[in-house]
């Protein structure tokens, strides 16, 4: 039995220590906002937070999470920090097919957590392990840095 | 008016919160897993299939093979169905394949309690082959002993057809012509959509349903029906959001397996959930061409006679087959008109992976080879490519007579104008003209031509249905699809301002259900808002008439002094709000004696085609030592008509912008030579653009109305993944002097140009008068 707080709940996954922390998030406890586009951690459609840190979810054992801190999007849309980066992704347009939002959004998150003023050289360094086929990157770049303004002081 | 506004998507708020539903989001997660076996050669028969041990292992449900499936061959391009059957697709496989034709085709399905057994099952399974020689390169595969893919094609070539203008041969006669000639060669890419292709299976009331990850929902049903030779209506397709497609997902893909699957299995649920690995060698690609180009101009730069041919790597199957060749080589004599043609386009089958639909079906790798060579020709000639193509590019006034098409205002002229203007392009031509050094910069232009829609080739239908409710909103249902671009946003702008209420009064239902949805062939060829346009204009009018109808006995006005605005009964005479919509929704429903549920439904059946155009400016760096092409700026400008949402028009410009980049200097699909297997199968050796790949882009418009179309718009999703690439090599030919005929423009191409071209030669040359001169002397 692995424990570790997800969204802020303690929980106990019944998989085994070697199953991925995606398949336990998404099949255990129904947090279907973690989505899956390549299952090797090239594209950040996974990405959460553990501690903090984003981390493609594909990739971790379950065994190697005991005791730490998930956040997925289901979490994170909780926070006053979620209702700034909303508005600005929407605003701005960063969403499309919407797949790797989720993603996108928790490593914003991240990224403003480290550094609350980017420049917009290091918000695309910021972003660059989660992919998009749909919007160039141009908007959400633009939303993290409308999100950073906006939400001054937060982070 | 909700038209023109840059309104935020409909789906953004449940997008951004993660709470929008996915095919695999819907799936019960006690569903049975399926799992394909590939081929492991490029070209033989499977022998036997040993399942024996995948069978023995605890939690496989059942392993069924090539021996297994239906005799029914199935085409599974996304085209819709046509009554004559000299126009329907070529039906060439079968849901698992004894004859193998690539290296990764289908043999085998294992469908197991879970993942994991499906996968170790999937391993278990042992295929014996007898092997065939296989054949990788396209003009190779047309050559006479060939390895052959398909009996009934000679040579492998599944289409030729040919555009003869004029006497080619008598007007090369004329003296002091200047002849330009090249190869251009565009590679196999993939769409690389972030949701891999995803569907679920079960049996229900007789029914077999699909929930499956498409942009063809009434085309996956009629395939799939056709493949397990039911009844249309015993199939039922469900498409919720999907992430991404990009015409990958106008195939039907592995939802006809999938729908047999269940049936295999007592009607249980069988999710079918393939890798990204397989998302890329087994799925759809674009298709590869060569092309072969020859132009005769004079020295005025008049064109007097000009020859096509291009050479289409179709891989193993037909799947969208030749329409793709055929719609690069239509854009040819129409983009720079021309009295002496002689076009061939050629569709050949080879052994790799299935070309099919991808974002702009064959004008990407057109317009590449097309508008290198409008460079190529300038250059010969000595003059601006800029100016060369502003002279003699399709002029206003231009009518086509297959698609009826007209090129109603200048819009090339328009749009290069603008772009040339925010480029600053003139400055740094001249700025960039005659460079010494290690690093230069050069900038480049190239146009791009698209129609809208499949019309005349195929049937442009289009329904919609609309149903008021009490409080005065609508539901608004399309066959057509959203697919990430923003289509019904887009729809519900369209919706509330020809039925006179306000844009947040309409709720687009997102999924499409066979069973339920009304009639649309789907997300493809750029035509959603175009032909959905159509559906909603019409349907809406006549809502608005019934509304207006009950409007009279209730207001005791003459529904012609009526008008509905923003939501409400309006008196014309005097521009009084009589009662809102919401107030007549209820009072007709609940009526003792006139009581109706307020719907409208129709069809459009839509018999025209409009032109989309545009231009794309680049401007590089590149470093010669290094052979490093770097792109700092990219624009495009766009004519696609009214735009309904600019904020969407321009995101979407902004991603096949980035596709258009990947494709030019970074995205390839490699194979072994060898095996025919795919070697960069995966998301970290296939160079798909991130973040860090590429600069800001900018996207402009120039917004001419389209006369033929509901609402003045015309085709865009695909429009800008057409022109980024050739002005990215036309730009590394302004800084260099060399030109690249093929892309992705990678180190390992400019290394072995630039070789060619003795540049790492004159390089030093350079740096040795430097040396020689004085100090100072020489520029950078």
């Amino acid at each position: 039995m692995i424990r570790f707080k997800l969204n802020g709940k303690d929980v106990e996954s019944k998989m085994l220590p070697g199953a991925r922390l995606i398949d336990s998030i998404r099949e255990e406890f129904g947090q279907i906002g973690t989505k899956e586009g390549c299952s090797e951690g090239e594209c950040g459609a996974c990405a959460v937070l553990i501690d903090g840190e984003l981390v493609n979810s594909c990739l971790v054992a379950l065994g190697s999470i005991e005791g730490q801190e998930i956040v997925t999007i289901e979490g994170y849309r909780e926070t006053d920090r979620f209702k700034v980066l909303d508005k600005a992704y929407m605003k701005a347009g960063g969403v499309q097919c919407g797949i790797c939002t989720p993603g996108m959004i928790l490593a914003t998150e991240a990224l403003l957590a480290k550094n609350p003023h980017p420049s917009r050289e290091e918000v695309k360094v910021g972003l660059a392990g989660n992919l998009c086929r749909c919007t160039g990157y141009n908007m959400i770049v633009d939303a993290v840095l409308q999100a950073a303004e906006e939400g001054d002081g937060l982070w | 008016m909700a038209i023109g506004k840059r309104t935020i998507r409909v789906d953004a708020y449940d997008k951004v919160t993660g709470r929008a539903k996915y095919t695999d989001d819907l799936c019960d997660k006690n569903a049975l897993v399926a799992r394909i076996v590939h081929s492991t050669i490029a070209h033989g028969y499977v022998k036997t299939v040993d399942t024996s041990e995948a069978e023995r292992m605890p939690g496989v449900v059942k392993v069924l093979t090539c021996f297994d499936v239906p005799n029914r061959p199935i085409g599974t391009a996304g085209h819709p169905w046509h009554l004559e059957a000299a126009h329907r697709d070529v039906e060439d496989r079968l849901l698992l394949n004894r004859h193998v034709r690539f290296y990764g085709d289908d043999v085998a399905v294992v469908i197991a309690e879970d993942d994991v057994t499906a996968d170790r099952a999937a391993r278990a399974v042992k295929v014996e082959y007898e092997e065939l020689p296989f054949v990788l390169d396209v003009r190779e595969a047309m050559e006479d002993g060939a390895p052959q893919l398909h009996e009934e094609f000679k040579n492998n070539i599944l289409g030729h057809t040919s555009i003869y203008k004029g006497n080619f041969a008598e007007a090369i006669k004329e003296e002091g012509l200047i002849k330009v000639e090249g190869w251009y060669d565009t590679p196999l890419v993939q769409h690389c959509h972030i949701e891999n292709p995803v569907s679920y299976a079960y049996m229900e009331a007789g029914k077999v349903v699909v929930v499956a990850s498409t942009q063809i929902p009434h085309i996956v049903r009629r395939v799939t029906a056709q493949a397990l030779s039911l009844p249309w209506g015993s199939v039922r397709i469900v498409k919720p959001y999907i992430g991404g497609g990009f015409g990958n997902k106008q195939d039907a893909l592995y939802e006809p397996l999938n729908a047999w699957l269940t049936t295999q299995v007592g009607g249980r649920l069988v999710k079918l959930e393939i890798s990204r690995e397989e998302t890329f060698y087994a799925t759809r690609t674009r298709h590869a061409i060569r092309f072969h180009l020859t132009s005769y101009v004079r020295p005025d730069g008049t064109f007097v006679a000009r020859k096509f041919a291009a050479y289409s790597d179709q891989g193993a199957y037909a799947s969208h087959g030749h329409g793709i060749a055929a719609k690069g080589m239509g854009a040819f004599p129409q983009l720079y008109p021309c009295d002496n043609l002689e076009c061939d386009a050629y569709t050949v089958f080879t052994n790799k992976p299935v070309a099919g639909a991808m974002r702009g079906y064959g004008i990407p790798q057109a317009m590449f080879a097309g508008e290198a060579h409008i460079d190529d020709i300038a250059k010969a000639l000595d003059v601006d490519p800029l100016e060369y193509r502003m002279r003699f590019v399709m002029p206003k006034g231009y009518a086509e007579n297959f698609s009826m098409n007209v090129n109603y205002a200048d819009s090339f002229r328009e749009c290069l104008e603008k772009g040339m203007e925010e480029f600053d392009f003139k400055r740094k031509q001249k700025a960039y003209a005659n460079q010494t050094g290690d690093i230069r910069r050069g900038v480049g232009v190239a146009v791009f031509w698209y129609n809208t829609g499949v019309w005349p080739i195929s049937l442009e239908s289009s329904a919609c249905r609309m149903v008021l409710n009490q409080d005065g909103t609508i539901q608004l249902q399309m066959g057509e699809t959203e697919i990430g671009q923003g289509a019904d946003t887009t729809f519900a702008q369209m919706a509330a301002d020809t039925l006179g209420i306000p844009f947040k009064h309409v709720h687009v239902i997102s999924t499409q259900d066979t069973d339920i949805t009304p009639f649309g062939t789907g997300a493809y060829a750029s035509r959603q808002t175009y032909m959905g346009g159509f559906a909603i204009h019409q349907t809406a009018l006549q809502l608005r008439d019934k509304i207006l109808k009950h409007a009279q006995t209730l207001t005791r006005m003459p529904s012609y002094n009526l008008d509905l605005v923003d939501g409400y009964i309006v008196r014309t005479t005097d521009g009084e709000r009589l009662m809102s919509l919401g107030k007549l929704a209820t009072d007709v429903l609940y009526s003792m004696e006139y009581s109706e549920h307020i719907t409208a439904e129709s069809t459009y059946q839509c018999n025209s085609n409009a032109y989309s155009f545009g231009c794309s400016f680049a401007e590089v760096e590149v470093d010669i030592p290094m052979c490093k092409a770097t792109l700092i700026k990219l624009t495009n400008v766009h004519d696609c008509g009214t735009l309904i949402n600019p904020a969407l028009a321009e995101a979407q410009v902004h991603g096949g912008m980035s596709m258009a980049i990947g494709y030019g200097l970074q995205e390839k699909m490699l194979f072994d030579e060898k095996t025919g297997r795919m070697l960069n199968d995966n998301l970290l050796d296939y160079k798909l653009c991130t973040t860090m790949d590429h600069p800001d882009l900018t996207a402009l418009f120039v917004e001419n109305a389209e006369p033929t179309s509901a609402y003045g718009t015309k085709s865009l999703g695909e429009p800008p993944t057409c022109s980024g690439a050739p002005a990215i090599r036309n730009a590394i030919l302004h800084a260099t002097g060399v030109a690249i005929n093929e892309t992705p423009i990678t180190p390992h191409v400019l290394f072995e140009r630039f070789n060619e071209e003795n540049r790492f030669e004159r390089l030093k040359e350079e740096q040795e008068e430097m040396q020689a001169q004085p100090v100072g002397a020489g520029a950078r």
